[in-house]
């Protein structure tokens, strides 16, 4: 098994008709993905490398048995595009747009609450179970189906680690990008916790990064939940301060936000946080024997 | 984004909350005619859009013209932390009883926006939160713009004891949380909210920060921008759509993706080296991007070497390589350039590069490890 994404998920593409939304259907329809669909509001009918663009969600889910929404529309449209994924009731949608205002995503997530939905992002690479399914704009070849689960807050450093796991013979069993934003639709635990449940997962990797304090609610989740060893890489301890946010941001967070105060708590926790991508995969050996 | 508290109190009086009457200056006489009009004593307040300005003797109250004439020359003279006063608000002093502080923001935690409020309010509002969290109180909206009125009011009588003063304090709170949301605002703040001596309550100060990512829906609040605040060379990086922070060091590094930037930036410093700057080219693949990229780090006299850590997924590694190429022909390049390509298209820019005998790295540490020795040199 993988998590969230297998030979069964039949994805649609929001937006298939853009730049952006047809090149990257192209690039999935090449790694074996199962595109079932596209949607662009008024263009229903045509068709985008081969594959079906049809008016609504709604009529894609209908007549394409979609399962799995994509969505690679501009940032004012892609509120309503999500919300439309939620009243078709898409059980994955995965948000690859950035630059989406925080209010938006405040509101799509009180349209998921009491819904099984679930949201990957905004602003993340999307998610790819290898061998299996491709959704996002993740580079394909340089993952390897196997049984490490990734889950990152970054785009490009998560290939990163990827290809340092694949170049030393650990495959993946799924790789996911949460998507760098203050307010997303799936955290840290939210995954931690699918993986130590997935029987193919046998160890985990974690990348984080500055800001927010996700990562250490994930370290107290591993602390009490894990059952397969974690390891870390948090990006940002060069970083000079934040930017600081009038009082109420430092009122609001009860924490140090800053990429030391989230290695030492991770640390703390069990989890063996690194210092170089490239030590992931030694580490990782060692601690699955 | 952020703005000036003169800027901010013109949104919040729109909004009908209760602000000081007074006006903006940035010369002499305007200042005179506004102090004549809201009656002495005034506050002279520093526009700066940096903190402590306080502190910093950037604010003063003057009895007369004579005092306003001396202070407000003082005020144009000073800088804070750098900064040169450029406006001035002038407000009429009020009778302080007492402060309150009250902020609307998004917890992100919680995916939801919060109004926090405190009968403790002032500058220490921080040191309050950590030393007495019970002085704070937060309202969450649940999800939603609007404000359970039932529920808000059980709240305000948790902030304001005084009976007299609860139905004034709910009302600037519905309205602030109002202009939070019609804004787009990541913060709305008023610290202090005063209490004056004859039991009104008012603003006497006025904070926004907005939601840079919804400002296209608000362009006269872009037009607000004051860009004495914004680096120069972060300005024209923006503008190439490249997102760049200079910092003190002398590895210049260009990077796609924030993270791995972010990473780059981390084990430079760990092999060490110093980076002269964050620069993510962003997710789109244009040649441009990389010769922008470069004439600005190399408008950087503290360089010595500069890298190239690219890894591909949108990003084109042959279009890095093309830009590579063209900033060779049009730059004057005094400083060894360090490249690392991996991932979508890497094979065909390896072969772009070796035609012009540039070196190209297979791992982030191989190329780090010799950016910083070329940069020791």
């Amino acid at each position: 098994m993988s998590i969230l994404l297998d030979e069964n998920s039949r994805v649609i593409v929001q937006g298939i008709t853009g730049r952006d939304g047809s090149f990257h259907t192209e690039r999935m329809l090449e790694y074996g993905t199962t595109v079932v669909g596209g949607v662009t509001p008024g263009k229903g009918g045509q068709a985008v490398c081969g594959v079906p663009v049809f008016n609504t969600v709604a009529e894609a889910k209908d007549k394409a048995g979609a399962n799995t929404a994509v969505i690679y529309v501009p940032a004012q449209f892609a509120k309503d595009a999500i919300l439309e994924d939620i009243k078709a009731g898409i059980p994955l949608i995965i948000c690859i747009t950035e630059g989406l205002p925080v209010l938006d995503v405040v509101e799509v997530k009180k349209a998921l609450k009491n819904t099984s939905l679930r949201l990957i992002g905004p602003n993340c690479p999307g998610v790819i179970s290898p061998g299996k399914s491709k959704v996002g704009i993740m580079p394909g070849h340089i993952h390897k189906p196997g049984s490490i689960g990734v889950v990152s807050r970054s785009g490009t450093l998560t290939y990163e680690v990827v290809y340092n796991l694949t170049l030393s013979g650990m495959g993946q069993s799924t790789c996911v990008g949460l998507g760098g934003d203050p307010v997303i639709g799936t955290r840290f635990i939210d995954i931690l916790d699918m993986f130590m449940r997935d029987d193919e997962t046998t160890g985990i990797v974690i990348v984080g990064e500055i800001g927010g304090e996700d990562e250490q609610i994930a370290a107290e989740y591993i602390k009490k939940e894990a059952t397969k060893p974690v390891v870390g890489f948090i990006a940002g301890r060069s970083a000079p301060a934040g930017k600081r946010m009038g009082h109420a941001g430092a009122i609001i967070s009860s924490g140090d936000t800053t990429a030391e105060a989230k290695r030492t708590i991770l640390t703390a926790c069990g989890v063996t946080v690194v210092d170089f991508p490239d030590e992931i995969p030694s580490v990782l050996r060692e601690k699955i024997k | 984004m952020k703005i000036h508290e003169y800027q901010a109190t013109e949104i919040f009086k729109a909004a009908g909350l209760p602000v000081v009457s007074g006006g903006v200056a940035s010369e002499l006489g305007m200042a005179l005619q506004i102090a004549d009009k809201a009656g002495y004593p005034v506050v002279l307040k520093s526009q700066v859009l940096v903190g402590g300005r306080g502190k910093a003797g950037g604010i003063k109250v003057v009895h007369n013209k004579e005092e306003l004439e001396k202070a407000f020359g003082a005020l144009k003279q000073l800088k804070i932390k750098g900064y040169a006063v450029e406006k001035i608000l002038v407000v009429r002093a009020i009778q302080i009883k007492k402060e309150f502080y009250i902020g609307v923001t998004v917890d992100s935690a919680k995916d939801d926006v919060v109004l926090i409020a405190s009968s403790a309010g002032g500058v220490d509002i921080e040191e309050t939160a950590r030393i007495n969290p019970e002085a704070i109180k937060k309202f969450y909206l649940q999800g939603g713009r609007d404000v359970d009125l039932e529920r808000l009011t059980v709240f305000v009588r948790g902030v304001f004891e005084d009976p007299s003063l609860q139905q004034q304090a709910k009302d600037i709170f519905q309205k602030l949380i109002k202009v939070f949301f019609e804004k787009d605002c990541s913060l709305a703040e008023i610290n202090p909210l005063v209490e004056t001596r004859d039991g009104q309550i008012v603003a006497a100060d006025a904070k926004i920060n907005f939601d840079d990512n919804a400002l296209f829906r608000h362009p006269d609040i872009e037009s607000m921008k004051d860009s004495a605040y914004e680096d120069a060379d972060e300005q024209e990086a923006r503008q190439y759509g490249l997102s760049f922070v200079k910092l003190d060091g002398h590895v210049g590094c260009i990077v796609n993706g924030a993270g791995l930037a972010m990473a780059t930036m981390d084990i430079i410093k760990l092999l060490g080296g110093e980076p002269a700057n964050f620069l993510d080219v962003g997710g789109s693949s244009n040649p441009q991007k990389v010769l922008n990229a470069l004439k600005i780090i190399l408008r950087n006299k503290k360089v010595k070497a500069i890298l190239i850590n690219i890894f591909g997924g949108i990003t084109r590694c042959d279009d890095i390589a093309k830009g590579i190429l063209e900033a060779k022909k049009q730059l004057d390049m005094p400083v060894p350039l360090v490249v690392r390509l991996t991932g979508t298209n890497e094979k065909e820019a390896k072969e772009i590069l070796a035609q012009s005998h540039i070196q190209t790295y297979a791992t982030m540490r191989e190329a780090v490890q010799r950016v910083v020795a070329l940069a020791a040199k």
